[in-house]
């Protein structure tokens, strides 16, 4: 990790410095001088000039640094001249960093023993901590934090010193600790704070370098470090859960928004909409339908092209779903199993359809701009899309909520439930309420496509496998409540999430239908079970 | 006695399915080709197929015309059968696997496997395949069945947990781990109880004994149905609640004709494994299951006869259309449920009897097709 890390931070210093080294040209005279202790053949020479090339802040400090590690650091004994070779073999100056026409076989190497190898590495760090891009400082301390190399103390004690961003400044305190907590000559109270310092990082690094710390501490600087150790590993252990938890909660919204339709459908009226998932799917190639036309014609627009999506799939996939009404299943209702198998065939013929129309191969569905990064809070993260998905979750259980218990709608909707006949005999018109509620039902389907298309591929057999889950997750949580869907969908989303872990996501996926059929032994009627006369209805 | 319980359909059935079985293999390996009468080499392990779905077709009818258990998963029973069997096929291929090991088969070989694991020990007998061609999807049914029925779940829920359970095998028997060859699963077979597995004449057994598979189910299924069991099965299917409350123990006829049913398919799916010499873990495919239920649905719900024939008809129009018009094929596939569905409730075979009993009798007879079970004022 050290030295693979070195390498590419001084490739991407090399860059820097050359810039900086034309805005600010190093005294040439330090340089010579340093240079010219590289040819003497002495290791302390060598040290004084590895200091001292450091001090002068030339450009050209870090590969000669590199050179010298790599023992391709070589000099004239005659004309004391100092010449690297580069990774690519060629012969450079080490003043001037241009090509050099000397004589490679009369050049020496300047010799290194282990005291100016460590030397040599720690002037590469030290030079890192010193770079003018606040995050690049900030990846350097990290890697001393990870070496706890103490030769680079001093140099991290002078960049503290010179430190002004925040979080630089904390990421090399905390590099300082990891080097005082072990470092020989460091006291007791230095320890201690040191430790202190680097529990407050909290993280998994943090808890692995206190647990290896050597055994001839001090008692109690071991002991703070133990509790530091418990206190982290009991954090990280709630964060993990947390996150599990927050996963498990954007499984549950995308499981929500699949299923919550069809609580309607099938929860409402009882209707087996195995074509449901082929709602979902609509729902996502009207997505598509809706970001070519703004791509061809209103790029400027693409940002809210799921705006526009939305409202858009509900029609398409509610006007598909009421032809579906009232062309097929009104003629079937009280043959639930025949529903069920003639919407499983209408559900064919729409894959087919849409795989007529555009192509068997997944079709690309952009991703706004504001969806894309993550959000992150504490130890916690999660990317905007799933955020994104989780609210649109909520705002359409919500809204579904409100149109069934406040609407006119949702008032002759449950009454059609409860009581068809009466509900009959009292003005409503019912076959045009099924046809209502069946539209809902599938509107809400093809709304969840536009949500489900920025997180799965957009081909036909999209719905395909969201009819499985959604039927789980409403007879798990008991038809004819919306209640139950939400309560099921969050459950099974979160078991899912805590099991994969130890379970992998096949295996998860397995137990988790088993203990939903075995469940549904239980309690064949779901989780919130309507009672009383409402059952059999 | 046994004989007379069954009808002119049946007699018919059972004569043309006994005379396939023996006439197809011997126009095959006894006629020239090129003779007209010739039945081409292709053709008899693709009619063998036809026969193991119709076995199939007979045993969902069983439970759902006549149980009214609409089981959604019955290809995982199908594909259990035919995974017995084809642990038998993959340990007869010994030596002469891409890895010549003696015992494991190439794909455990190739996942590095170092031993057999133990559920495939004693595979390498035929007998012991052929008990669990019938354990398999019995025991599965008979606990699945234990389960769901002792609990009273019907109707749709039942349905959706059948199909819950096949995805749920489907996913597991895509797992490498699962021992049993991944989403590969098992082919390249090399011969069965010591005879060539493509040879023609080993097909030609394998074809006669699917066909007398096929008579000999339909004839245990009709005795089955026409018996007071089966009395009480349709009582089941009409008024479940009625039925239990006059003291009948509704879950366990429902149990035994379930059990019995996977059974049935278990064999139907080890005859098909050697004919089409494949076994992959998309039999498990809910999907499947379902256009399994539609074979019946075509056919006629609850005729047994009509259910074979269903499988049939539905089957040759796939193999028809996948090859002249694959485009169209799910078209009217989904068609086809929706037709038969909304247009001829009854099936082929229930449409016909009833127009056969009308121009006969001037008035149309009680009718034996079931009706459309909706549970009246006193479920």
């Amino acid at each position: 990790m050290g030295f693979a890390f070195f390498r590419r931070l001084a490739l991407t210093l090399l860059l820097a410095l050359t810039v900086f080294a034309i805005q600010f040209p190093a005294r040439a005279d330090a340089v010579d001088d340093a240079l010219a202790l590289f040819t003497t053949d002495s290791f302390n020479d060598t040290t004084k000039a590895i200091d001292g090339l450091v001090a002068s802040g030339h450009a050209n400090t870090l590969p000669i640094l590199r050179a010298l590690a790599d023992g391709k650091l070589l000099y004239d004994p005659g004309s004391k001249a100092v010449f690297y070779k580069d990774d690519a073999g060629a012969l450079l100056n080490a003043r001037t960093a241009t090509p050099s026409s000397a004589d490679a076989s009369l050049l020496k190497a300047v010799r290194l023993n282990n005291r100016l190898r460590r030397a040599v590495e720690a002037a590469r760090g030290g030079l890192a901590l010193l770079a003018p891009e606040p995050e690049r400082r900030r990846t350097a301390a990290e890697a001393v934090f990870k070496s706890r190399d103490a030769n680079a103390l001093p140099t991290l004690d002078a960049a503290i010193g010179k430190e002004t961003d925040a979080r630089a400044k904390a990421a090399m305190e905390l590099a300082r600790a990891a080097i005082v907590v072990t470092f020989p000559g460091a006291s007791e109270q230095d320890r201690l704070a040191a430790v202190n310092t680097i529990a407050a990082r909290g993280d998994g690094d943090a808890a692995a370098l206190l647990r290896s710390l050597p055994a001839d501490l001090p008692e109690s600087v071991k002991a703070a470090a133990a509790d530091a150790v418990d206190g982290i590993e009991a954090r990280l252990a709630v964060w993990a859960a947390l996150q599990n938890i927050l996963y498990g909660v954007s499984l549950g919204s995308v499981l929500l928004l699949a299923a919550v339709g069809l609580a309607i459908t099938f929860g409402q009226m009882g209707v087996i909409n195995m074509a449901h998932g082929e709602m979902v799917m609509i729902g996502a190639y009207t997505t598509f339908v809706v970001q070519d036309v703004i791509r061809n014609n209103a790029p400027w627009l693409f940002d809210y092209s799921l705006f526009m999506a939305i409202p858009l799939a509900f029609l398409v996939a509610a006007a598909v779903g009421i032809a579906i009404e009232r062309s097929v299943i009104r003629f079937l209702y009280g043959r639930p199993l025949e529903t069920l198998l003639a919407t499983w065939g209408i559900s064919l013929i729409l894959i087919q359809s849409v795989r007529s129309i555009f192509g068997p191969t997944n079709r690309e569905v952009g991703t706004p701009s504001w969806m894309a990064g993550s959000l992150d809070l504490g130890g916690l993260s999660l990317t905007y899309n799933r955020v994104a998905i989780i609210v649109f979750a909520a705002l359409v259980f919500v809204a579904l909520l409100l149109v069934l218990k406040k609407t006119a709608l949702g008032l002759q909707v449950r009454a059609v439930t409860q009581n068809r006949r009466m509900a009959a005999a009292m003005g409503i018109r019912t076959d045009w309420i099924d046809a209502m509620t069946f539209g809902l039902g599938s509107g809400v389907a093809g709304m969840a496509g536009v949500a489900l298309s920025q997180i799965d591929n957009v081909s036909p057999n999209l719905g395909q496998g969201y009819i499985i889950d959604s039927f789980m997750v409403v007879v798990f949580g008991g038809v004819g409540n919306l209640w139950g869907t939400l309560v099921g969908a969050m459950t099974l989303g979160i078991a899912n999430k805590f099991l994969e872990p130890y379970a992998g996501a096949v295996l998860g996926k397995i137990l988790l239908l088993i203990a939903i059929i075995l469940f549904i032994q239980k309690r064949p009627r779901g989780l919130f079970a309507l009672k009383g006369r409402a059952v059999e209805a | 006695m046994i004989l007379r319980n069954i009808d002119r359909a049946g007699w018919v059935f059972l004569g043309m399915v006994i005379t396939a079985g023996i006439l197809i293999p011997v126009l095959n390996l006894a006629v020239p080709p090129g003779s007209f009468l010739h039945v081409p080499d292709y053709l008899v392990p693709l009619l063998g197929k036809y026969l193991c779905f119709a076995l199939l077709a007979i045993s969902i009818d069983l439970i759902w015309g006549y149980a009214g258990i609409l089981s959604l998963g019955h290809g995982a029973f199908f594909a259990l059968g035919g995974y017995a069997m084809g642990m038998y096929l993959m340990r007869q291929i010994g030596t002469r696997g891409v890895y010549a090991d003696p015992i494991l088969p190439d794909f455990m070989v190739f996942l590095n496997y170092k031993e057999l694991p133990w559920f495939w020990h004693g595979f390498d007998m035929f007998w012991f395949a052929a008990i669990w061609v019938l354990l398999a999807p019995g025991l599965l049914a008979f606990v699945f069945g234990w389960l769901a029925f002792r609990s009273r779940v019907t109707g749709v829920y039942l349905s959706i947990i059948t199909q819950a359970m096949t995805f749920a095998l489907m996913l597991a028997f895509f797992r490498n781990d699962m021992g049993l060859g991944g989403n590969n699963g098992f082919t390249d077979f090399k011969d069965i109880l010591g005879f060539n597995i493509q040879a023609a004449e080993t097909r030609g057994v394998l074809f006669f004994l699917s066909a007398m598979a096929l008579a000999g189910g339909y004839l245990m299924c009709r005795l089955i149905v026409t018996s007071k069991l089966g009395k009480v099965l349709v009582a089941v299917r009409d008024a479940e609640s009625r039925t239990r409350f006059i003291g009948y123990r509704v879950e366990y006829y429902k149990l035994f004709v379930f059990t019995l049913s996977a059974m049935i398919a278990g064999i139907a799916g080890a005859l098909y494994v050697p004919q089409v010499g494949i076994i992959n873990p998309s039999e498990f495919a809910p999907a499947n299951s379902i256009e399994m239920v539609i074979w019946v649905a075509v056919g006629g719900r609850g005729t047994l006869v009509g259910a074979a024939l269903g499988a049939l008809v539905v089957n040759a129009g796939k193999t028809w259309f996948t090859g002249a018009l694959p485009e169209l094929w799910l078209f009217a596939l989904g068609g086809l449920f929706v037709f038969v569905t909304l247009f001829l409730p009854k099936g082929i075979l229930g449409t016909l009897g009833t127009g056969w009993d009308k121009l006969h009798r001037g008035s149309p007879k009680k009718e034996s097709a079931p009706a459309v079970a909706v549970p009246d004022a006193a479920e």
